[in-house]
């Protein structure tokens, strides 16, 4: 019988685990996934054109890049952009600072962004893998060097609490994205479906069943309860609970198909814009 | 029959080392029966903490090749032939001996949480009426078996030693087991939101992946308890609300129906 060398129990650091599955898969992708969206995401708003198709043809109808909507301002005269009567509050503002582009995506960037940062589902996948606090279970987290060490979410981090404040803006943008996706079944005032119809309306539905599968909401609808058999609204509180429930159980899933999606769509009619590619549809 | 290695932790709380064991294999084996075949055949002092051999009294709990487990649910045809298997001690607490852990901190945390109060008007001749409705989400926290893994997994505990400042998800589902019935008038979400640090857990869901009993420890009771401080201390309108109308009044369920 062969004795090896004396090992202490509680050892430290980032990585230390006597794990030998491949823990490090789950981290490494989400490092990818979330790493390719941000840089996708930025270079996207920064742009500040492309974001607008209807072929030329004037009157009702047209596609809207996501990363684009809801269009607060227009600024004229640049390649792709979406006509003024698009925008909600007119003409570009001569407040904007000239070293950013003039770009609507910048305007509205933060409502979505901040929404999916505070998400108690992205929050588990940046913690692990951007934070390592810790990068998979039973696997050594990072360590902290202050004095009252690790505080997780009670110290700067208390801020993921306005979670339920973002969730209230957030909904409106399924509303938007759903006229978005309304908008690019016409052109020219014409009924009809292309490839970037069926891509926009992806958006709003995806979209939803991530929203609506939100922990905030849940808690709303019913998680606060502690009773749904004691008063009248109980009954309707608790079967809104159980169905948001059942979307909660697949979050993750809708958080990923609904950034993939987004993106896709988002490039895809960046290119039709751009000339790139061709959008097969009914109406030419 | 099939020869395995087993390296099992033999040693104390400051140092020990990973010995060495061939063993034979039958078919059907549990990580639990190669330890006690270990002890039986070649190392007679090897301490180890067991009890029901089925799941249900939690005492079992170690680290097997580095994931927290209940070594009596085991099996040995999880791992691939040949492969050596690695038991340790739970990592987050201090060793008394080889395998066993001491746990008692556990208890101590345990005993800070308000006990039930049930509301006294909610008593019938016939005692207290609930309905399964009101109870189903409780009775998922209930079928906890205290192992303790999920307090060995949580990287609060296990790797920032805040011992002092977090109670750890097995009491997080306590409370919630007890914030969420039906019956209960007690008020526990300020020392939740304080002493029991409910701020520090940031809901990477270890706890979730090592429990025996699939409980569903994040998502359906500490982020649940997260969104009822939210509610107290962070949403300006539900405190709004509660300014305005007051705090809502605990209800009870009807007691004829
Ligand atoms: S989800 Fe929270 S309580 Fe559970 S292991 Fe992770 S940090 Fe600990
Ligand atoms: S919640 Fe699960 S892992 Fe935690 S002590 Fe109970 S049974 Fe064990
Ligand atoms: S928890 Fe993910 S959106 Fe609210
Ligand atoms: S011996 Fe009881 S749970 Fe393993």
């Amino acid at each position: 019988m062969q004795s090896d060398t004396s090992i202490a129990i509680h050892t430290r650091g980032l990585g230390t685990t006597l794990r030998q599955d491949k823990w490090w898969i789950y981290p490494a992708l989400i490092l990818f996934g979330l790493t390719s969206f941000l840089v996708y995401g930025f270079w996207s708003a920064w742009q500040a054109d492309y974001y607008w198709y209807d072929a030329g043809v004037s009157g009702f109808g047209g596609y809207l890049a996501p990363f684009y909507s809801p269009l607060l301002f227009i600024k004229e005269g640049v390649a792709g952009a979406a006509p003024m009567s698009h925008s909600i509050f007119g003409a570009w503002p001569e407040w904007w600072p000239q070293w950013l582009p003039p770009s609507p995506s910048l305007l509205i960037l933060a409502v979505p962004g901040i929404f999916r940062f505070t998400c108690y589902y992205y929050r588990k996948a940046y913690y692990r893998a951007f934070t390592g606090t810790p990068p998979a279970c039973a696997v050594g987290a990072l360590q902290r060097k202050r004095k009252d060490g690790y505080r997780g979410e009670t110290g700067l981090m208390v801020v993921q609490n306005i979670h339920r404040i973002t969730m209230y803006f957030a909904v409106t943008y399924i509303i938007v994205f759903f006229y978005d996706a309304y908008l690019s079944f016409f052109r020219g005032g014409e009924f009809g479906v292309g490839l970037g119809s069926i891509l926009i309306l992806g958006n709003p539905i995806f979209l939803a069943g991530y929203t609506f599968g939100c922990h905030s909401i849940r808690h709303l609808v019913g998680g606060s309860r502690d009773c749904y058999s004691c008063s009248m609204v109980g009954n309707a509180s608790h079967e809104s609970w159980k169905l948001v429930s059942w979307l909660n159980r697949r979050h993750e899933l809708f958080a990923w198909i609904s950034l993939i999606w987004i993106v896709v769509a988002d490039l895809y009619i960046r290119l039709v814009s751009m000339g790139v590619i061709i959008d097969p549809n009914t109406w030419s | 029959m099939d020869k395995r290695t087993f390296r099992v932790y033999r040693g104390d709380n400051e140092r020990g080392e990973l010995k060495s064991y061939e063993v034979e294999i039958n078919e059907g084996m549990v990580v639990l029966d190669v330890i006690h075949q270990i002890q039986a055949e070649q190392e007679n002092d090897l301490a180890v903490r067991w009890n029901c051999k089925a799941g249900k009294c939690g005492s079992c709990s170690m680290e097997i090749n580095g994931k927290p487990k209940l070594a009596c649910m085991t099996r040995m045809n999880e791992y691939e032939p040949g492969q050596t298997i690695v038991v340790t001690p739970l990592k987050a607490f201090p060793v008394l001996k080889d395998l066993v852990s001491d746990v008692s901190w556990n208890y101590r945390q345990n005993e800070r949480i308000k006990p039930v109060k049930l509301a006294p008007e909610a008593k019938t001749d016939r005692g207290y009426v609930m309905y399964q409705k009101d109870v189903d989400r409780i009775q998922e926290f209930r079928k906890c078996i205290e192992c303790y893994l999920c307090q060995d997994v949580c990287h609060i505990l296990r790797d920032h030693d805040k011992q002092d400042a977090f109670i750890g998800p097995r009491f997080m589902i306590r409370v919630a087991s007890l914030e969420m019935h039906p019956l209960d008038i007690e008020d526990r979400l300020p020392e939740l939101k304080e002493e029991f640090g409910s701020g520090y857990c940031n809901i990477t869901r270890c706890c979730t992946d090592v429990c025996p009993e699939h409980i569903n420890l994040t998502d359906n009771g500490i982020i649940p308890l997260k969104e009822r401080v939210v509610d107290r201390f962070y949403d300006p309108v539900t405190i709004l609300r509660r300014k305005i109308f007051g705090p809502r009044k605990k209800k009870l369920p009807p007691i004829n129906k």
